[in-house]
């Protein structure tokens, strides 16, 4: 599983090779954290969940996927179809796009951009403009509605992802993935940095789960108010490709937090002396998702605890607590590391 | 291998520019202009100056593209098509587009470029000393002079947002019908 550009430069077929690998991690976790979802879901509301396709269900999501790929893809007379068909696109891509600086293990790595985190920021603003185009192009109002929402959304909730991302920048002092890694050997950031660096995890976590559009914060899509939201008028294949990148989007998220707020494949410090992954660095993976999809856990937790916000609620929220706090947090952080006040192990 | 790259995003640009200025639709012109943002982004990661790749998608593609599309979507309705300029205007138009591209083809093979054999890749932190250096070749005056623009930018669209004086919780102005 030797993947590190360094290796591959220049050569086609192996280029071919890694994005045929990464569209299959793409669509098995996605597909993968809609069942999920689902027995979240279930065991919270004291059900079972999908048991019927496969043992405990575990093949449902696969079953449906197949419904959906053999469904019609109807579309309105009245849309704008170039764009109207553009839209699941951008946001499939950007969410694709962003997969690949992830570090799964020390060299199973597609991509080590020396803007790492900078790279999913620019990455994770574009997926809006498929959202936009989509409630346009459909002709519909409920469309329309959803999609400006989440525009309103993703522009203030970004600002909080990246500005507490940066709070940790001042711990790693770069912003490739991999160094931040490197910088983890001393102790997970999230130990280094302690009161300011857990005060970002949390707003970091709350605008994280606002830029999916999940709930609670999923005006976007809210069934009561606006049927589907923004993807009302599609059906099939493109409305698959809406509802597999909000599963990615939040695998992303999650796996952002864990390389940067968790050591990503780090293994827990007390396991270091056992030395397991020095004989078996394929391990890291392990680690890696293990961390991820706990984070994953907790974004669907918050879903079936919270209540929906409303509108004005959502934007109160972000730019009259969450941006001060996190502005605030920032030189709490740049005092912290001024003075040596880390926390090293 | 890169000078395909270079040729495809080359294509891309153009074909585009050309879609964005050409399209009748004005939402279909904003997203060629977005493919044209987003291909010199990826000029700008082919030569491996990464930093300016991801201002470029994050200002452009990401801030003022939403922007735009923000407006248009509020004013424009789907069906509305734009009007085709008079003929004596597209040649106006046309003569000034010529003009401008044999000044820069002029500028462009008049000069001699010259082949950098080794070169470092500009890294973050290069950039965010440079612009806070106060020494000689420092960005520092540039940066705080763009820092006081945003911030009077930022003052008066909040002025603009707030409107008119409330009384009673309700703009005056509906105070003032309720007397009459």
């Amino acid at each position: 599983m030797i993947l590190s550009i360094n290796i591959v430069e220049n050569n086609m077929l192996n280029m071919l090779l890694i994005a045929a690998i990464y569209l299959g991690i793409f669509s098995v976790a996605g597909l993968f954290l809609v069942l999920l979802e689902r027995k979240v879901a279930a065991w919270f509301q004291l059900r079972l969940g999908p048991n019927r396709v496969g043992p405990w269900g575990l093949l449902q999501t696969m079953a449906d996927a197949l419904k959906l790929v053999s469904k019609e893809l109807t579309g309105t007379v009245k849309a704008d179809k170039f764009l109207y068909n553009l839209a699941p696109y951008f946001v499939i891509i950007s969410s694709l796009m962003a997969l690949a600086v992830f570090p799964f293990t020390q060299e199973f790595q597609a991509f080590d951009i020396n803007i790492g985190i900078f790279f999913l920021i620019a990455i994770s603003s574009i997926g809006v403009i498929g959202i936009l185009l989509g409630g346009w192009a459909s002709n519909n109002k409920f469309a329309l509605i959803g999609a400006m929402r989440s525009g309103v959304q993703t522009i203030s909730y970004e600002l909080s992802v990246g500005l507490s991302l940066v709070t940790m920048v001042l711990l790693t002092g770069t912003l490739q993935l991999s160094e931040i890694i490197e910088v983890q050997k001393n102790g997970w950031l999230i130990v280094q940095g302690h009161i300011p660096a857990i005060i970002a995890f949390m707003i970091y976590m709350i605008a994280g789960t606002a830029e999916t559009n999940r709930a609670p914060f999923d005006m976007v899509e809210a069934e009561s108010e606006l049927g589907a939201g923004f993807h009302t008028e599609y059906s099939g294949m493109k409305f698959a490709y809406f509802f597999l990148a909000e599963f990615i989007n939040m695998f992303i998220i999650a796996a952002i937090a864990a390389t940067v707020f968790f050591g990503g494949w780090l293994e827990p410090a007390w396991l270091t002396p056992l030395g397991i992954a020095e004989v078996f660095p394929a391990i890291g993976v392990f680690w890696f998702l293990g961390k991820t999809f706990a984070l994953v856990f907790l974004m669907m937790w918050f879903r079936w605890t919270f209540p929906r916000l409303r509108v004005d609620q959502l934007l109160t929220l972000e730019w009259k607590y969450l941006l001060p706090l996190n502005l605030l947090n920032i030189v709490l952080m740049a005092l912290i590391v001024w003075l040596g006040l880390t926390i090293q192990i | 291998m890169e000078r395909y790259i270079f040729y495809i995003l080359a294509v891309i640009l153009i074909v585009s520019a050309i879609a964005s200025v050409s399209s009748k639709k004005m939402l279909r012109s904003v997203i060629y202009l977005l493919f044209t943002l987003c291909g010199i982004a990826g000029i700008y990661f082919l030569i491996d100056y990464n930093f300016l790749a991801a201002i470029q998608l994050t200002v452009y593609a990401g801030g003022i593209i939403v922007l735009i599309i923000f407006s248009v979507v509020l004013i424009h309705h789907i069906e509305m098509e734009l009007e085709v300029a008079k003929l004596s205007k597209k040649i106006i138009v046309g003569l000034a587009c010529a003009i401008g591209l044999g000044v820069f083809l002029t500028t462009i093979y008049s000069h001699q470029f010259n082949v950098v054999e080794n070169y470092n890749s500009v890294t973050t932190e290069q950039i965010g000393l440079k612009l806070l250096s106060y020494d000689e070749g420092g960005f520092i005056l540039p940066f705080e002079v763009i820092s006081v623009l945003l911030l009077a930018a930022m003052i008066g669209a909040i002025v603009i947002a707030k409107g008119k004086k409330m009384e009673d919780g309700r703009p005056k102005s509906e105070v003032l019908n309720e007397d009459k």
